[in-house]
Order: structure tokens, then C-alpha cells, then sequence
């Protein structure tokens, strides 16, 4: 059988570090970068990290994601004990490794785990741009990797948040090859029933959006996200001409019919409880098909 | 003869030299012979060892050499039936990339391959190789028809990496370079990839998800071409010789992490010196590859690529801090 070749280890929990909620930066006011109104911290946090003012969502980290969206205490991590190595003997990436372990209280990029929204229990990948700008090397294809294959054997969606700067140079084609290798097990996902909803946040970019983040049976965003596979100083350079402000943002891809929804961090909670809630059985028996 | 590279120039001086001697020769009736096989020893020597001590910049500048073979040369050589099928049925036809049904040995195949142009104004025609959506989007149509029909596929790959455009952007490349990963784990068909020249990134990647990945011995194939990784890394293209270096991007670099699974030998000094022979010489390959995967039925194929992609991956865990086991 198909499962005889996923070798099943045993997987660890470890108690998330405090350390990791550096999202929004500390102090008791904060200015929005995009219309400068300033807000206190605690109401910022308490409508999630969005202004209030002109809707500008703040990056946050994978913890706090988990926190906002969550049944409180639900969450159970995945894997959190896997690290990169250097398989090129790429000059000072151990080290950058190690300054971003302190900087962000995270092993890697991604935090996976499953946990359960509004009752709803689902396997779950969460990247984080403050681990190398979020970008996939081998740890963050393993870790997602395994968060889909823990979702086809227990028979639970798995959402992905994306927020990626692209495949991790470092670790060069082996990065490449991460690409492959989470394709071709959502491949095995998607055959088997599996529902995936990605869900890209800022910024989705290259090698993550040339692989699963653009292959969700529903493919969502955040409002003002960037996604995009090539940068835009490439392509302004490549084509020598000026792109429009909104280009790459997350409203420009629903424009252009590569979303299906762009939703407010507000409504993202609600949003993904009924989406998972649809993929139940529900209504009277006579509905029920087999 | 082809024109020579910056790395060859003692090579070629030795020729100008050899070509002079024998001009000389003709015109005066004097015999120089001696003279001449020296010089002819000394080329071969200069030769063996020149392009025994290629750096991976000096393949990367064999890689692009603008009269290196591409994928229809070698349809040309290797293929007979060939009709080339056009379009993606959504949008358009993409000259960047090329594909079609064949047969190889008898045997009815499709094929795929990215298509560089072989002079300026073909590649602005093909837009130097570089695929936009429809490209991959034409790619998995025609593979999902070799399924459909079982037949086996080839691809070719061949490019700078996927078109950085404005258009390209609009109309989803990155979602057509991961559908194309996600539908080429699944085809119940045998897939053979070679690398002939430039791999760049998902541009490569697309058409290279297969179960046997062979490799030309001064291709090239890499998450980010060697400007690009050195515009991101130290912000300066101009150390791109650095990053082919740095990056490991060469065929023996990527027999070794276990990507490639043979590296297919080259005719001295590159494809371009001899096409003909170069083609024979991947003919072996191919025959090997196919006549091994043909015996596996769809679901062995599938198992085993996955199985395959599935161990891609290196790093190991940290120890300590380890509080509960699921």
C-alpha cells in the first residue's frame, strides 16, 4: 500500500517559546506603516493585528496566528524538533540559522501541528517570515510534508499558511526539490479525498507559490498580501516598464482568477469553520451519499 | 567549427597555429611534418587537460553556447515520426516550449522539451527559452494525452528558468509550474527527464518530475540561475561565477545529492563540437532508462516516484528540549 512508503517516525512535541510572538514589535503604540494612524498595542491585538483605520493587515508570527484562529488550547505541534543542516557548505548559514533561532524562538520556518477550529479538528502548517524570510528548504518541505501525510492517515483537512520569500537559496536544489516532493504528496492527498485549503499570507512568493500554496482545493488570501512566483524588480527590469501599485497583491490575483477569496483576518475564523463544516456530513440522512 | 570560449583560448590558439603551419606548408612546399604532429600532440595534450579542469563557470559557458544542441535537434536525432502539437486549449502556444508524439525505436512516445532559439531572431520567437504559463500549461495536456494513451514520456529541459513578465504573472505561472508537479507525481506512465543545457528553477522543474532523471555532463540545473543567486545573495550579479560555485549546480554536484541519476557524457569539449555523435550517445541512455521502466505497470511508477521525491530532503533533529511524545 500507498502508506508502506511514508516511514512513519516518532514525532515530538516541544512547549512553544514565548519568544516566538515577535510579529508586532513591542511598545504601547503602534503607527501603521501603510495610513501612519497610530493605535495602542492591546486594541491592535484585539482586532488582530489589523488598522482600524485604512485595514492594513501586520505580518504576525506563526503563534499568534495560532492564537487568533485556534480553539484555545487545542493546538498539539508537530515535529518542532527538526533542524537544517548544510548540505552545500554554503558559507555562514549555520549561523544565520542559528541568529534566527534566537531572533524568532523557532526551529525553522513552518510550524505544524493540528488543532481545532470552532470544533472542527484539522491538520495545520503555519510559515513564519521571521525565520529566513520564511523561505523552504529541506526542514519546511519535510515538516509540511509530514503535516499531509498525518492529515491522509487520520483522515483530516489540512490548511496551509504560506508566507514565504521562495525556495531557500542555501540549500540550493535540494530546495528545489521540496517543491517536488510537497506536490507530489498532496498529489496522494488530493486522490485519496483529502480537502486542503491553502491560505496565502505576506509575502507568498516563488518556489511556495510555484507549489502547494497554489494547489489548495480553495485557494484564499489575506487582503493587501503579496504573492507572486518572479519579484517585481525582475520584472520591471525584464520588461522595462513600470508595474502598477496593486500588482502582485492579493486583490490583483482575485481580479485575474487565481484566488477564490480574499478575506479579512476578521472573518477568517468564521470563513474556515464553514468551510471545513461543508466538508461534513450534514442535513438530513436523505442527503447522504456514499 | 564552433567558436571558442574564453577557457579555451590556448586551444585555440594551438588550432590557428596548426591551420597557419598548414597553409604555410601548401604555399611554399616546404615539409614542416615534424612541426605538425608536435603541434597536433601539444593540442591534444592542451585539450585532455582544459576540459578535464572545467570549472562550473567554464560549463555554464558550454551550457549557452549558442550552437549547443537544443531539444528539436535532438527530436531530429533521436525520434522519427515526430509531429509537433500545439497550444494549451485556454490560451495560447508557447514557442518556448515545445512538444509532440513520436516514436523512439518504434515504440510510440510523447515528447516535451524547452526550446531555445539558435539565433537572435528565433529567440525572440521563443522568447530564449524561457516557458510562460500556456508553456506548462501545453506540457501537462500533452502528457495527461501519453497517459490517456500509454505512452511513455521524454522531456527535455532547457531554460534560463520560467519568464519573469508582467503577463506571465497575470495568468498564474506559479500555479501552472505546481500543477505541473503535483500531475507529473501521478501519471501512470514512465517519465524520462534530461537535462540538455540550462536548468533554472521552476521553469526546469515543471517538465522535470520524472523517474529517471539523466543529465548532460556540462548542463547546468539549479534553484536560481548563477546571476540571479548572486544579485540575492550579495546583491552584485557580477559574481554569478561565484554562485556557480557556491550553489552546486553542476551535473556531478547533483549525481551526488542523488538528484540526477546518471550523467551522461559529453563529446570532448561539449555537445556543440559533434551533435550527431552527442546524440548517439544519449540514444544509449535513453534506450537504458525506457527499456527498465517499461516493465513497471502505472502503480509500481507512481510508488516509486513518490517514494523517490518523497526522501529528497536533508537534516536531522535537535536534541534536548523535547517535553512529550504524541
Amino acid at each position: 500500500m500507498l502508506k508502506d512508503f511514508f516511514i512513519k517516525k516518532k514525532k515530538y512535541a516541544t512547549v512553544p517559546s514565548t519568544k516566538s510572538k515577535i510579529g508586532v514589535p513591542e511598545g504601547i503604540m503602534k503607527k501603521c506603516p501603510s495610513c501612519k494612524k497610530i493605535m495602542y498595542a492591546k486594541e491592535l491585538q484585539k482586532y488582530l493585528y489589523v488598522c482600524q483605520s485604512c485595514g492594513y493587515h501586520y505580518p504576525v508570527s506563526a503563534f499568534e496566528r495560532i492564537e487568533m484562529l485556534l480553539d484555545p488550547e487545542s493546538f498539539i505541534p508537530f515535529d518542532q524538533d527538526l533542524v537544517s543542516k548544510n548540505p552545500l557548505d554554503f558559507p555562514n548559514y549555520l549561523e544565520k540559522l542559528e541568529k534566527d533561532k534566537e531572533k524568532s524562538g523557532l526551529n525553522e520556518a513552518v510550524v505544524t501541528g493540528k488543532g481545532k477550529i470552532e470544533g472542527y479538528e484539522t491538520a495545520l502548517a503555519i510559515m513564519d517570515s521571521n525565520f529566513r524570510m520564511g523561505s523552504m528548504g529541506s526542514v519546511v518541505g519535510e515538516k509540511i510534508t509530514r503535516a499531509i501525510e498525518y492529515a491522509m492517515d487520520h483522515r483530516l483537512p489540512i490548511i496551509i499558511f504560506s508566507a514565504s520569500g521562495g525556495a531557500r537559496m542555501q540549500e540550493g536544489i535540494l530546495s528545489l526539490m521540496q517543491m517536488a516532493k510537497t506536490s507530489a504528496v498532496l498529489k496522494q492527498f488530493s486522490l485519496a479525498g483529502g480537502l486542503f485549503i491553502s491560505y496565502m499570507t505576506h509575502p507568498t512568493t516563488g518556489g511556495v507559490t510555484a507549489s502547494f500554496a497554489s494547489l489548495g482545493d480553495y485557494n484564499f488570501a489575506e487582503p493587501g498580501a503579496l504573492i507572486g512566483f518572479a519579484g517585481r524588480r525582475i520584472i520591471e527590469q525584464t520588461i522595462r516598464e513600470e508595474l502598477p501599485d496593486d500588482f502582485q497583491k492579493a486583490e490583483f490575483l482575485l481580479e485575474h482568477g487565481q484566488l477564490d477569496k480574499v478575506i479579512p483576518r476578521s472573518k477568517m475564523k468564521e470563513t474556515l469553520a464553514t468551510v471545513l463544516s461543508i466538508h461534513t456530513k450534514g442535513g438530513d440522512e436523505q442527503w447522504h451519499r456514499d | 567549427m564552433a567558436p571558442g570560449l574564453e577557457f579555451e583560448k590556448p586551444i585555440n590558439e594551438l588550432k590557428a597555429k596548426i591551420k597557419e603551419l598548414n597553409q604555410f606548408m601548401d604555399e611554399k612546399g616546404i615539409d614542416l611534418t615534424d612541426e605538425l604532429n608536435h603541434l597536433k600532440k601539444r593540442l591534444d595534450e592542451v585539450e585532455k587537460d582544459t576540459y578535464s579542469h572545467m570549472t562550473p563557470w567554464d560549463r555554464v559557458q558550454i551550457a549557452r553556447h549558442m550552437e549547443r544542441p537544443t531539444t528539436l535537434d535532438y527530436i531530429s536525432f533521436l525520434f522519427t515520426d515526430f509531429i509537433e502539437c500545439h497550444g494549451d486549449r485556454l490560451y495560447g502556444d508557447d514557442a518556448a516550449m515545445v512538444g509532440g508524439i513520436a516514436r523512439y525505436r518504434g515504440l510510440p512516445v510523447t515528447i516535451i522539451g524547452e526550446q531555445r532559439g539558435r539565433d537572435t531572431k528565433e529567440n525572440l520567437k521563443r522568447n530564449f527559452g524561457m516557458p510562460q504559463p500556456e508553456g506548462y500549461r501545453k506540457a501537462l495536456r500533452l502528457m495527461k494525452q501519453a497517459e490517456k494513451f500509454n505512452r511513455p514520456i521524454v522531456t527535455f529541459i532547457d531554460t534560463k528558468g520560467a519568464f519573469p513578465g508582467k503577463t506571465a504573472e497575470e495568468r498564474g505561472q506559479g500555479e501552472a509550474i505546481a500543477r505541473n508537479l503535483l500531475e507529473m507525481a501521478g501519471l501512470k506512465v514512465p517519465i524520462v527527464c534530461i537535462v540538455i543545457g540550462e536548468g533554472a528553477s521552476g521553469g526546469a522543474l515543471a517538465i522535470g518530475v520524472g523517474d529517471q532523471i539523466l543529465m548532460l555532463e556540462n548542463s547546468w540545473y539549479s534553484v536560481i540561475s548563477p546571476e540571479s543567486a548572486a544579485a540575492l545573495l550579495w546583491k552584485d550579479a557580477s559574481q554569478a561565477e561565484r554562485a556557480a560555485q557556491t550553489m552546486k549546480i553542476t551535473a556531478p554536484d547533483l549525481k551526488e545529492f542523488g538528484i540526477v541519476d546518471k550523467v551522461i557524457p559529453e563529446v570532448l569539449g561539449g555537445a556543440h563540437h559533434d551533435p550527431k555523435t552527442q546524440a548517439n550517445i544519449i540514444d544509449e541512455y535513453l534506450k537504458d532508462a525506457l527499456s527498465s521502466l517499461i516493465q513497471l505497470n502505472g502503480d509500481e511508477l507512481v510508488h516509486r516516484r513518490l517514494e523517490k521525491y518523497r526522501a529528497i530532503g536533508d537534516y536531522s533533529l535537535v536534541k534536548g528540549n523535547i517535553l512529550s511524545e504524541k
